[in-house]
């Protein structure tokens, strides 16, 4: 029931299991995920199987939207259709962060302060409510995580990572295909680098500066905002080796790239948040 | 449940031909076809509506009469908040959600909406999301019992049930936000050449604007919840003040969603209204672009006046002042929304079949339901008011008697487009009538409780209380009962009766009504002509 592209006929895809496949899923991580928090045997091997099934669905999904895609199915109406719907799923990804980073301000400005104030003296006796802290109640001490060394380099990367990506989108344009490749690869390159700097400051923060997710509001506001951000650029990461790997099967012309242009787009966003992060979580 | 839906709805399109895809269970599971995916999820609204209202009867049965006779408090608590869950999730918005893949494709010249198969995820995500909340019912502990806004810390003492019904919400929101996106991307970009927005269908209009706020809105719930899971499991401090934390911080992110979703659930039901009330008067809508405005601009403020439900919480007083004023300021553009319906009428030559008569049923009661929020908006009068019964009947009149009733409205305005038969004219007056009828009684007495000072959320209450609560008790069983009939009206029109011409009622304008009834499975191969006498503006 598929049309063929042309300009003025609407484009309507066949009917696709995917869906369903996608709904089990979710179903399986959502039950394996309250089996395992609840520490209910077996939960374990639910959510696994739920990783699965999303990873099959995913493969199998957009391998043939890639298909259609490659086989001239999609004409100018479709592609302006991916970019609408592209620009409002990363807004919505934007009001997702903006409730952490609303928590954040909200804890920082009110409750925290709040907190320290004449009306909560008797409860709370001594309790300074300086920014940061693990709240008044807090026993144990910690170390805040510092702007100026990793996260500083690692903003140093995210924003080159910005520029490699836009090379590598002019290397499109101009249909130099190499500098395309060496700039995606360079772009992973920097991504994979940040995430595994990433990683090196949570295993430091647990292991030496005492600084936990159960570390009070600021431990809870600083692993739920980098720790949601880390995972959005592993994701950007993983969609970039895609683009990668589809530009060295030849898939992307000058002209027709939208993937191609989604993807920088996600990273751009993930990129400005950090920026958010840096100011609001590390710096100020 | 959803096999008996299916083969009851298969002989729905049997004449119609619709190429050579999968039959029988796969044909529903696989489709991409906006009509299929429509009418499957108005099926499962109303198969979670029954579920809801069998809740909600619980409820009533408990409240017959002062003491505790049928159900424990625990259990009374899980019921009341399944109920709201379901019926907010699972029955109106899905049911809205139908209309919209139904009607918007057929409203705008398009052969689908942008993504038919992204589309069908959207359903599909919606009964995971119901088997993780009916089933949490029989996990230890129960199911989710702190009312359906999840109130730490109660919420986060709760026990597996409410993981469930966290990771329900986060379903129900990945299919709101993919549902939303298709929907924006199609009445932006696939409106025949000719249709610009501003000689768009209203009801169009109020999807644009309502997939707006749900792209803004759940994402925002998805964090809230997130944050309980965490608290929950993993140790955080985010509602615990102990930690630095603050449960009020719950509350203004959940009513940051909470407040657009009241306009999630109500715009698209204007807009249904916005149809049947020109169909019946023969007349063009009165004042189109200010219609048009009024939904963007009740779209915006509903951002911004969500602390009026914390006016007990503790805000200052500065805070208690905005959000009274941007809270009344609403009532501008809903004022011009009523006003606009009822000039449309004024000298139209007025008829009054169902659709119209739940149309001024949703006129009437929905503006009461709007006045008493207005009550509800000031501060002074809100501290006394707040977790009464009158809240109970406020939002019962905006959410049943507006959401409800328009959706019965546009049921009964577009059954003769979807099935190619007339329905019992007899039998949907007959259920207009019972449901307005019991409707109030189940409502209108809980305004006086809620004067009186009876508390909601309460499975037990005073002996001055009984007589109003044995009122409302009937009411709401009549009021149950009563639409079962919709049952037998859909099956009817389904199974035969008199034909329906393209365009059954005479005043109807719109693209929708060019096309013959029942309406062919894929509408517009290619962009038809666009005929300025079938538009709105």
């Amino acid at each position: 029931m598929s049309h063929p592209a042309s300009a003025n006929r609407y484009f309507v895809p066949d009917p696709s299991h995917w869906p369903l496949v996608g709904s089990l899923a979710l179903l399986l991580l959502a039950s394996g995920a309250v089996l395992t928090m609840n520490s209910i045997a077996n939960g374990g091997f639910v959510l696994m199987g739920g990783f699965a099934v999303l990873a099959v669905m995913l493969f199998g999904w957009f391998a043939r939207v890639i298909g259609e895609s490659e086989s001239g199915s999609y004409n100018v109406q479709v592609d302006r259709s991916f970019r609408w719907a592209m620009a409002w799923f990363i807004f919505s990804e934007v009001m997702f962060f903006a409730a952490f980073f609303g928590a954040l301000f909200y804890v920082r400005v009110l409750s925290v302060p709040d907190l320290a104030s004449a009306d909560q003296a008797g409860l709370w006796e001594g309790f300074k409510g300086q920014w940061p802290t693990a709240g008044p109640a807090a026993k144990d001490v910690f170390t805040p995580m510092h702007a100026w060394g990793i996260p500083a380099i690692n903003t140093l990367l995210l924003l080159s990572s910005g520029v490699t990506v836009t090379w590598a989108h002019w290397g499109l344009i101009a249909n130099k295909r190499q500098q395309l490749i060496t700039g995606l690869a360079l772009t992973i390159l920097l991504g994979l680098v940040f995430i595994s700097l990433q990683a090196y400051e949570y295993a430091e923060a647990y292991s030496h500066l005492g600084l936990k997710m159960t570390t009070g509001v600021y431990g809870s506001t600083f692993y739920m905002l980098t720790g949601f951000h880390g995972f959005h650029v592993t994701l950007g990461a993983t969609m970039l080796i895609v683009i990668l790997v589809r530009t060295l099967k030849g898939h992307f012309t000058a002209e027709r790239h939208f993937a191609f242009e989604a993807v920088a787009w996600y990273w751009h966003f993930v990129d400005v948040v950090w920026l958010g992060l840096f100011v609001v979580v590390y710096w100020l | 449940m959803q096999a008996s839906q299916h083969a009851g709805h298969a002989g729905h399109h049997e004449d119609d031909s619709h190429g050579h895809g999968p039959t029988g269970l796969m044909r529903w599971i696989t489709t991409t076809n906006h009509k299929d995916i429509g009418t499957m999820y108005l099926w499962f609204s109303f198969a979670m509506f029954l579920v809801g209202g069998a809740m909600s009867l619980i409820i009533r049965a408990e409240l017959l009469s002062p003491g505790l006779q049928y159900v424990s408090p625990e259990f009374y608590n899980q019921m009341l908040t399944l109920h709201a869950l379901i019926m907010v999730f699972g029955a109106i918005m899905p049911a809205f959600v139908g209309f919209a893949n139904w009607m918007i494709p057929m409203m705008i010249g398009a052969p689908d909406m942008a993504f038919a198969r992204m589309n069908n995820w959207s359903f599909w995500l919606l009964p995971p999301a119901a088997i993780l909340l009916t089933a949490s019912l029989f996990v230890p502990g129960g199911a989710a019992g702190t009312g359906w806004t999840l109130y730490p810390p109660l919420s986060i003492q709760m026990g597996m049930g409410m993981d469930m019904a966290i990771f329900a919400v986060h379903i129900l929101g990945m299919s709101s936000i993919m549902g939303s996106i298709n929907i924006i991307t199609t009445v932006l970009n696939m409106r025949t050449p000719g249709m610009t927005l501003m000689k768009m269908p209203l009801f169009c209009w109020t999807w644009l604007v309502t997939a707006f706020l749900l792209i803004a809105s759940m994402p925002i719930l998805a964090g809230a919840v997130t944050m309980l899971l965490t608290d929950r499991h993993f140790g955080t401090s985010f509602f615990n003040a102990a930690g630095g934390g603050d449960p009020v911080l719950f509350q203004h992110i959940f009513w940051f969603f909470g407040h657009p979703e009241v306009y999630i659930i109500a715009l698209p039901a204007f807009g249904v209204v916005s149809h049947v009330i020109p169909a019946f008067s023969r007349k063009h809508l009165f004042g189109y672009t200010s219609m048009v405005y009024a939904i963007a601009a009740i779209g915006l403020i509903s951002f911004f006046v969500w602390a009026h439900h914390m006016y007990v919480t503790g805000i200052p007083l500065t805070g208690q002042l905005y959000f009274m004023y941007a809270t009344m300021l609403i009532a501008i553009p809903t004022g011009v929304k009523v006003f606009n319906w009822v000039t449309t009428m004024w000298r139209g030559s007025l008829s009054f079949e169902t659709p119209m008569l739940f149309a001024l049923g949703f006129l009437v009661l929905f503006t009461i339901g709007g006045l008493t929020g207005l009550v509800l908006a000031m501060t002074a009068v809100d501290i006394q008011l707040q977790d009464t019964y009158y809240v109970v009947a406020h939002f019962h009149y905006v959410m049943v008697a507006g959401a409800l009733f328009s959706a019965y409205a546009g049921l009964y305005y577009w059954l003769p487009k979807w099935t190619g038969h007339m329905y019992h004219e007899g039998l949907g007056k007959l259920h207009f009538w019972l449901s307005m009828i019991f409707f109030n009684i189940a409502f209108f007495p809980q305004h006086f409780l809620g004067l009186a000072g009876m508390p909601r959320r309460i499975p037990d209450y005073a002996q001055q209380f009984a007589d109003f609560n044995m009122i409302s008790t009937w009411g709401s069983f009549g009021f149950g009962f009563s639409q079962l009939l919709v049952l037998v009206v859909v099956f009817k029109a389904m199974k035969g009766g008199v034909k329906a011409e393209a365009r059954p009622w005479d005043g109807a304008r719109g693209l929708e009504w060019t096309v013959p009834s029942p309406a062919p499975h894929h509408t517009f191969e290619d962009p038809p002509p666009f005929d300025p006498a079938e538009a709105h503006g």
